[in-house]
């Protein structure tokens, strides 16, 4: 089977006009909805308890939260499905810092006679810890981009540096507007999915443009856009065929890997149409926009050879002398 | 041997090393895969199978408080022997302050104080104040923070549950781990026996105002240098004791539990060398006085002292069960807490939670294999049956390694091994689609083999040393269960580099001749031509 047999190159940067006004538009609007709606933070960052209990049968969500109500622990606690119809959880921008008694325990006390239940997970971060764990989030998701920024230069040059990373930012920001869009839960697992789209999109961006590289190499005297169409064609498939297969598990992930990982789950899956989508239409143009000079690296290219070539020459000259 | 070579198949360095890898993939993973006695096995994190993560945070400004008071208790027994009068003696945040009625013995409480390590004094007429430098508040809270990690060690170590964690973590944080915790009620208990104070204290009644308790404030009782605690059993029941205790917890040498006549469970607790003498002294010299035994701030019994009691030895009585005698002689044992605790994060995943999580994540990494073998066949056809020869090898070789360090598998984790498999084909389809385009130019099928690896290679390097890059960053800035997701996600890059790079290229040479007899491409790499 085969879906794209390279006959000719496609055009795709003759249609860059029109992604970078997509692109433009879905990161404009992505800020929009951060900027209105927000992030929904959930405990690991924001702070707060969750109490995640199932019943023997469907909950008694009403019941639940009369009962509630009779402690004051439990103020302004919320009460909602959790993947099915017997369990829940409870939600509460509060903690406690009792060990010995918590929110808990006294859930369990102030639950009884609602049926048989049983409480599954009880998840208290102190304001402290989140915002710890806030900082430590956004200081990993900085060191990875300046990580991976240093490498690309070392390995290609500084515009396909640029030029990965503003694909990154763009998918990074959209997978946010996503999250936002649904209301998602911002946690821990979250946050590890955006980096994970980091590296997935990254992927994707060097194989085109190490494709890219060595056609640059190769032919010296083709025009930039016609080598950027040309590569990206020559990858589609694989292209195509990586995105396909990761989607797969991560969509059987998202179907059937509990609600625990919904979330994370969700977040790859736009990562990775968008990623895949951005390898083509953000990283490869944005090489034309910096005006990256097909000659000029030759040129560059030639003065590194002469410089190692020279380095070579002084080591032999060295080393036949000491000798 | 021969029938390889009537397969005309050729091994290579490639292939061998491959072999070994799966060899150790499968030897190694199958003490996890199977649940066997013996061999290193994978750890499963606290969400899957369930169990107690916190993070505590200790008080540490009581334990300079209590510092600052301990020293005030040596000053009065100090002056009580040199025969000096003390007025007054207030604490506040800054200290404590004493007034004398002599101004003369101004002095001899100064250089009294001057022994005592950390205190600084300030004298000024006939009241002296003196308060903790703050080199010594600093040392008073490090110590409170190792003190309490060692404390809570040693009750879990007796508390029978399987490798509990206790931890420092950062400056001033302790991390506790529990695994296979069956129950809330279980869970509640750990918690229990982790935070009590364990502070024992026998303490002399006020005898000359025991009567006026109930009308007294506890300003009043302080001016006379008393305190009023609440009776264990009856909270309604309340008591005058000395504010300076006889004799503290820190003399006690063990602790355990036994019967009384009416078989009620009680903790008999024994005191060492120097706290027998001082017991017995004032014992000896209190005959027809009360005594109360104080746990926590709380009276447990005070009874009536009979006869001078030598020997060092004690009882606590009171309203428990059986467990809880047991856990609060495990405390006793294990030392008090010099400073309240308190909970900072804490995450709590019962067992059948956990079973669930692992079911789900089971069904999803299976599904999603069977999904992307079946596609690679279709696609690919032969090439496709090579390349999921190295995705399931690279399977037992991501548990195989995390079995070997013991890696914790967490629930991230399964969904960083279930992304692996999406990834990890990646490398061999940019190797299918270097060898196919050259197929396509006209290329011999040694030759494209040949440099279709060459050239995936620098594409491939790039790519998942990139991933490598954010996954690393991911482990050291992760926090728990996302650093598991960090481990599998860089294990199975690494695997995949090995079984994709080396792997398949060994399986290539070593049928390559096969594959030019049969000049079958749509078989071998499914296109024609």
């Amino acid at each position: 089977m085969e879906f794209f047999k390279y006959t000719k190159a496609l055009g795709f940067m003759g249609k860059s006009k029109f992604t970078r006004s997509l692109s433009i538009l879905l990161v404009l609007g992505s800020f929009a909805i951060l900027a209105t709606k927000g992030l929904n933070y959930g405990v690991d960052f924001a702070g707060g308890t969750i109490v995640q209990v199932k019943y023997e049968s469907a909950a008694p969500i009403d019941e639940m939260r009369e009962k509630l109500k009779s402690n004051t622990i439990f103020d302004g606690a919320t009460i909602t499905e959790f993947g099915s119809k017997e369990e829940v959880v409870i939600r509460m921008r509060t903690t406690t810092g009792d060990v010995v008694v918590d929110v808990g325990d006294v859930a369990r006390e102030t639950l009884g006679g609602t049926g048989e239940f049983e409480i599954r997970r009880v998840d208290i971060v102190g304001p402290k810890v989140g915002s710890e764990l806030k900082e430590k989030g956004i200081m990993s998701m900085i060191l990875a981009v300046i990580g991976i920024l240093i490498y690309v230069a070392f390995r290609f040059e500084w515009r396909f540096a640029v030029a990965s990373i503003l694909a990154l930012v763009h998918d990074v920001t959209i997978a946010l507007g996503a999250i936002a869009l649904v209301g998602l839960e911002v946690n821990l697992d979250a946050l590890a999915a955006l980096l994970t789209i980091l590296g997935y999109s990254l992927n994707d961006t060097i194989i085109i443009f190490d494709r890219i590289r060595e056609s640059v190499v190769k032919q010296r005297d083709s025009e930039l856009s016609d080598i950027i169409d040309e590569s990206i064609t020559r990858t589609l498939a694989r292209t195509t065929l990586t995105s396909l297969t990761t989607f797969f598990v991560v969509f059987t992930l998202f179907m059937f890997g509990g609600e625990i990982i919904h979330a994370f789950a969700f977040t790859l899956l736009v990562g990775i149409v968008i990623g895949t989508y951005s390898s083509i239409f953000v990283a490869s143009p944005t090489l034309l926009l910096f005006g990256f000079d097909v000659k000029n690296y030759h040129v560059k290219l030639a003065q590194k050879a002469k410089r190692e070539a020279e380095k070579e020459r002084m080591r032999a000259q060295y080393e036949s002398g000491v000798m | 041997m021969q029938l390889l070579e009537s397969m005309r198949m050729k091994l290579n360095y490639r292939v061998v090393t491959f072999a070994l890898a799966i060899i150790f993939g499968i030897f190694f993973s199958a003490p996890s895969l199977f649940q066997m006695q013996d061999g290193k096995k994978i750890t499963l994190g606290l969400d899957l199978q369930g169990g107690l993560h916190m993070l505590l945070g200790v008080k540490t400004e009581e334990a300079v408080e209590s510092r600052i008071k301990s020293i005030a208790a040596s000053v009065k027994h100090f002056s009580e022997r040199k025969d000096i009068l003390i007025d007054t003696l207030n604490f506040d945040e800054n200290g404590i302050t004493i007034t004398l009625l002599d101004k003369d013995d101004v002095k001899r409480i100064k250089s009294f104080l001057h022994e005592v390590k950390g205190a600084v004094v300030v004298a000024v007429d006939e009241s002296i104040s003196f308060t903790l430098s703050d080199e010594e508040i600093q040392n008073t809270q490090k110590q409170a923070i190792s003190q309490a990690i060692e404390t809570i060690r040693n009750r879990l170590d007796q508390f029978g549950l399987t490798e509990p964690i206790v931890a420092r973590q950062g400056e001033e944080k302790i991390l506790v781990q529990l695994a296979g915790i069956k129950t809330m009620e279980e869970e509640q208990r750990a918690r229990e026996l982790i935070s009590r104070a364990a502070k024992l204290e026998l303490m002399a009644v006020d005898e000359d105002r025991a009567a006026r308790v109930y009308s007294m404030s506890e300003n009043e009782a302080a001016s006379y240098g008393d305190v009023i605690l609440e009776d264990a059993t009856n909270p309604k029941i309340k008591h005058l004791v000395r504010e300076i205790p006889i004799l503290d917890g820190g003399m006690l040498t063990d602790a355990h539990v036994g019967f009384d006549e009416n078989n009620r469970p009680l903790i008999s607790f024994s005191l060492n060398a120097e706290g027998a003498e001082i017991f017995g002294d004032f014992t000896g010299k209190n005959v027809g006085k009360h005594l109360a035994v104080v746990l926590d701030s709380k009276v447990y019994s005070a009874p009536v002292i009979n006869e001078r009691i030598g020997g060092g030895s004690g009882q606590i009585s009171g309203n428990y069960t059986v467990m809880e005698a047991k856990d609060l002689a495990i405390a006793l044992r294990s030392g008090s807490l010099m400073a309240p605790i308190y909970l900072m994060e804490k995450r709590s995943v019962g067992p059948s939670l956990g079973a669930d999580s692992i079911k789900a994540s089971m069904i999803a990494l299976v599904g999603g294999f069977i999904l992307v073998i079946i596609f690679m066949v279709v696609y690919y056809r032969m090439a496709g049956i090579i390349a999921n020869i190295a995705l399931i090898s690279n399977l037992f070789i991501i548990l195989a390694i995390m079995s070997l360090f013991g890696a914790t598998l967490t629930l991230p984790g399964m969904a960083g091994i279930v992304l692996t498999v999406g990834m990890a084909v990646d490398a061999n389809v940019i190797i299918s689609e270097r060898i196919r385009e050259l197929l396509h130019e006209g290329k011999s099928i040694n030759k494209a083999i040949e440099d279709g690896y060459a050239n995936a290679m620098s594409a491939i390097l790039d790519a998942n040393i990139t991933t490598l890059i954010a996954a690393v960053v991911l482990y050291a800035y992760g926090t728990g269960a996302i650093k598991g997701f960090a481990i599998t996600i860089s294990i199975g890059i690494l695997a995949s580099m090995l079984t994709a790079i080396l792997g398949t290229h060994g399986i290539y040479q070593m049928l390559s001749k096969r594959i030019q007899k049969s000049k079958n491409n749509l078989l071998w790499f499914g296109i024609k031509g």
